[in-house]
């Protein structure tokens, strides 16, 4: 059965073929099964090998294709291997994906792009699955600039609208500046250890690299500056709240699930060159920590349903990176798997409630959805206790806790982190459940324009479900003692040192607890029993003001306007006169000149010719005399 | 015999000024023959006969005789002498004259300065002459006939009577 | 009995008949007189080529006359051809009115 491996990126990447070659020929009902059809057979697969796996007690399984390439003293081969993290991975990519594949197959069944919006989502998934099953860096860079484009081609999908074609430039653009840094970290792997074959090369870095040695902490640093720039942390993140624009199936997989975890999976993968930089994985940590805080805030003041979600995941991603940069490896995928189900499932019950409600994203002009809609506010409100980590009953609150408690005890962490992470908590569920009841209490405003079908509430159902029970895998010490997920993950990821359990580890549960309700009651006083106070505190002049300053993503994108995108353009605009070329045209124009006063000797007359070879006669005896 | 050769001199450069500045023609022409009788007599004062005689007979003898039959047969007439008064200002020798001066003047500097007495050359005679283009310098011999050849058939073509606006094929 | 006069003289006299032929050519501008004049510069050059050759002893400076000689009297009778077909063309014998090659 391990043969099957390479199907599993395979299927979909055949999928992509048929309909970007057929499709347009094909029949909605056949797109529709191509489409997800392949995701669903790599779903099915994984789930064959993730028994498989777990009955050889987790043996790592390679699997090579061919050889891509050999070239000087380098070769790359196409080959895929199987371990306890790349099957979370896919675990989570195949299975979300396929929910959101049946979803989209409603979502999108008007849109006169189908066959072309699953050939995308189809090569997206092939894409991201090489990337999480790559053997070594150049084929995890190939898929990671797959996804890249995907990203590109599926943000500007409705592509008729300029603005659409705008947000996926400023996504390509910006996630470039970071896949640039991440091929000068792989060239600089290549350079100083020979290889990039992911296991060799943490071997060899982990022989000759000491502790903090410079090319460690190069080679780290240039990896983080792909990862953020993938994963939409500071300060690379001003890419992912204009990636709304496009379909919500596509935020879905993509801007909340998997690509956006790319950069988690990549600093998870090459974990033993960060612990090797410690600096770096400080780094790590600190951008985490202060993303989740900046997305936490401009999450509050957004109106946009989606763009509440997007920013959202930035702080949701900023946690993981906080994992990861205290050296909580299992917990930054735990909480990465927890987050897909509720994201994926946030992004698709918005995406039903913006159908229903004319295509209208402004939350404040909803209300009352609560009545007219009963599975989607159920389910809504399941995936949003999972977001704001109510504890006990959701997933969300395993993940998370996991977090805070690594960020408190772990040597790197510290007070600072965990007091980061507490606070982010707090506004999460204050902005989670001011969504929440925006959108679905008080008077309806809008009347409903459909009701969903059974295609898209079978999804949300299931991912309600994953949310609530996912977290049941990784059950700590003091509430049952069950670490099934990081025994998983031991044979991947080095065992996070811990300090002894016990009262700590339950005071500190005890507050995020607290904290975690205060932030819905917060939201609940707010929102639903003195919304005209909050209206009133809202316009406030000061207030007015820091409202705007964090709904505008606390001005980065201004910032960056400055910096960057003026200067450019005001160079363009000198260069497009070529003023280079003016150097050439002025010898050009010297030329014609000279060749003007030069034709003036051409008079015709025999006299005036005899009398330029005189002159010339007189000037070169006059040379001689004088060199004489 | 050198004051044969400095009284020739003065004679050819007299007369040589005489041939650029007349206004007629035939004047002019004769004034030429003078002067070149004159460097024939030169030549044959430098012990070199043949030549001499060869610059009578040819030069002074095919060459000018030629010229004077060409202006002959335009048949200019007087209104010629006269255009060519008109044409004559003084004011037209100024810039070439100091040119030309400064050429003369850049020669004789280049040639006044080297302190060889000329030595007792003997004469050089014809005999010697004929072995000489026999020998090395036989190649030359030919390369002159062709040119006279070309110069033969280039004088026919050019001086055909050619009818204008008559097409006759191009070249014929 | 040949004339001792010292080579730079017959040099000198060559340079002024050929100074003087040349302004000949700048200064007329009847096309025949412009080929007299380039006759005289012809008759200097073989001047000074007799008299390098007979400071020397040698054929050579004769030879080299002869071949001038050769080349002038091809030179002119081709060029006497010509002026007559510019006097047919252009019923004129003034040198500037033959500048249609100007520019």
């Amino acid at each position: 059965m391990h043969n099957y491996l390479f199907l599993i990126p395979a299927l979909p990447f055949a999928g992509f073929l048929i309909l970007a070659l057929a499709g347009r020929r094909l029949s909605k009902t056949t797109v529709a099964l191509v489409g997800a059809g392949s995701v669903g057979l790599s779903a099915l697969l994984t789930m064959i090998m993730a028994i498989e796996f777990i009955g050889s007690q987790g043996e790592t399984f390679t699997q090579t294709l061919w050889t891509w390439m050999k070239v000087g003293g380098f070769s790359a081969s196409i080959s895929f291997t199987l371990d306890a993290l790349s099957l979370v991975m896919l675990f989570v990519i195949t299975f979300v994906g396929f929910l959101i594949h049946i979803y989209s197959t409603e979502f999108m069944q008007n849109d006169e792009g189908y066959s072309r919006f699953f050939a995308y989502m189809n090569l997206f998934v092939g894409s991201m699955l090489t990337l999480v099953l790559a053997d070594n860096l150049l084929l995890l860079y190939l898929g990671w600039e797959g996804v890249g484009l995907c990203s590109y081609l599926l943000i500007g999908f409705w592509y008729k609208d300029p603005a659409n074609g705008a947000a996926a430039r400023k996504a390509f653009i910006v996630t470039r500046i970071g896949d640039t840094s991440m091929a000068i970290g792989l060239f600089l792997l290549y350079a100083n250890l020979g290889t990039l074959h992911i296991q060799e090369l943490m071997h060899r870095a982990s022989a000759e690299w000491q502790i903090g040695s410079p090319l460690a902490l190069a080679a780290a640093a240039l990896l983080l500056g792909g990862a953020v720039g993938k994963s939409a942390q500071l300060p690379l993140q001003t890419w992912l709240p204009d990636a709304m624009a496009g379909p919500t199936p596509v935020s879905a997989l993509i801007h909340a699930a998997t690509m956006v975890t790319a950069g988690v999976y990549l600093i998870a993968r090459t974990h033993v060159l960060f612990t090797l930089a410690p600096i770096v994985q400080t780094a790590v940590a600190v951008i985490g920590a202060a993303t989740l805080l900046l997305a936490g805030f401009s999450a509050l003041t957004q109106k946009d349903i989606k763009r509440v979600l997007a920013y959202s995941t930035i702080s949701q991603i900023g946690y993981m990176f906080l994992a990861l940069g205290v050296g909580a490896w299992s917990a930054a995928m735990f909480h990465f798997m927890t987050h897909a189900f509720f994201k994926a499932l946030l992004f698709l019950g918005a995406g039903v409630v913006i159908l229903a409600q004319h295509e209208e994203h402004d939350m404040f002009k909803m209300g009352g959805l609560r009545k007219r809609l009963p599975i989607v506010f159920w389910t809504f409100l399941l995936g949003s206790a999972s977001l704001s980590a109510l504890p006990l009953v959701t997933a969300g609150f395993y993940s998370k806790d996991l977090i805070l408690w690594q960020a408190w005890s772990s040597p790197t962490g510290g007070l600072w982190l965990w007091l980061a992470g507490l606070l982010g908590a707090f506004i999460t569920s204050l902005y989670t459940f001011r969504m929440v009841f925006v959108t679905f209490f008080g008077k309806e405003k809008i009347a409903l324009s459909m009701k969903p079908g059974r295609r898209m509430v079978l999804p949300l159902i299931v991912l309600a479900l994953l949310s609530i029970v996912g977290g049941f895998v990784e059950l700590p010490e003091t509430l049952g003692n069950l670490p099934l997920f990081s025994s998983f993950m031991s044979g991947v990821f080095p065992a996070s040192s811990e300090h002894a359990a016990g009262t700590m580890e339950q005071l500190l549960q005890i507050v995020a607890s607290l904290v975690a309700v205060s932030g819905i009651g917060f939201a609940y006083i707010l929102y639903i029993r003195k919304p005209a106070f909050t209206e009133k505190f809202a316009a406030a002049r000061p207030v007015e003001a820091l409202r705007r300053f964090w709904l505008s993503g606390w001005g980065f994108d201004s910032l960056y306007d400055a910096l960057f995108v003026k200067p450019f353009i005001s160079i363009a605009r000198i260069i497009k006169h070529d003023p280079i070329d003016s150097g050439y045209d002025g010898i050009v124009t010297m030329n014609t000149a000279l060749h003007r006063v030069l034709s003036k000797t051409q008079t015709g007359s025999i006299r005036w010719y005899a009398a330029g070879i005189a002159i010339g006669v007189v000037v070169f005896l006059g040379i001689v005399i004088i060199l004489s | 015999m050198n004051f044969l050769f400095y009284l020739s001199a003065f004679i050819a450069v007299i007369s040589t000024v005489l041939v650029i500045t007349r206004t007629n023609a035939v004047h002019a022409l004769l004034y030429l023959i003078v002067s070149l009788l004159a460097v024939a007599l030169i030549f044959f004062a430098l012990g070199a006969p043949f030549v001499a005689a060869l610059e009578v007979i040819i030069y002074a003898g095919a060459i000018m005789v030629l010229f004077i039959f060409v202006i002959m047969m335009m048949n200019l007439g007087g209104q010629a002498a006269k255009q060519e008064a008109r044409l004559l200002t003084p004011g037209i020798w100024i810039g070439p004259s100091v040119l030309i001066l400064v050429l003369a003047a850049e020669l004789i500097y280049l040639f006044a300065f080297e302190q060889e007495r000329f030595s007792a050359g003997a004469e050089v005679s014809p005999k010697e002459i004929g072995i000489a283009l026999f020998g090395p310098y036989a190649i030359g011999v030919e390369l002159a006939s062709m040119l006279l050849l070309a110069g033969l058939v280039g004088a026919y073509h050019l001086g055909r009577p050619h009818r204008h606006g008559k097409d006759e094929g191009g070249n014929s | 009995m040949m004339a001792t006069v010292p080579m730079e003289h017959g040099l000198i006299l060559a340079a002024l008949i050929f100074a003087l032929g040349f302004v000949g050519v700048l200064v007329r501008r009847n096309i025949v007189f412009m080929l007299m004049s380039i006759e005289i510069m012809l008759n200097a050059v073989g001047i000074a080529f007799v008299v390098a050759g007979a400071r020397w002893g040698q054929p050579d400076g004769q030879i080299m006359f002869i071949f001038i000689l050769t080349m002038a009297a091809a030179e002119v009778s081709v060029g006497l051809a010509l002026v007559i077909q510019l006097y047919h063309n252009l019923k004129t014998l003034d040198a500037d009115a033959a500048n249609s090659m100007k520019g």
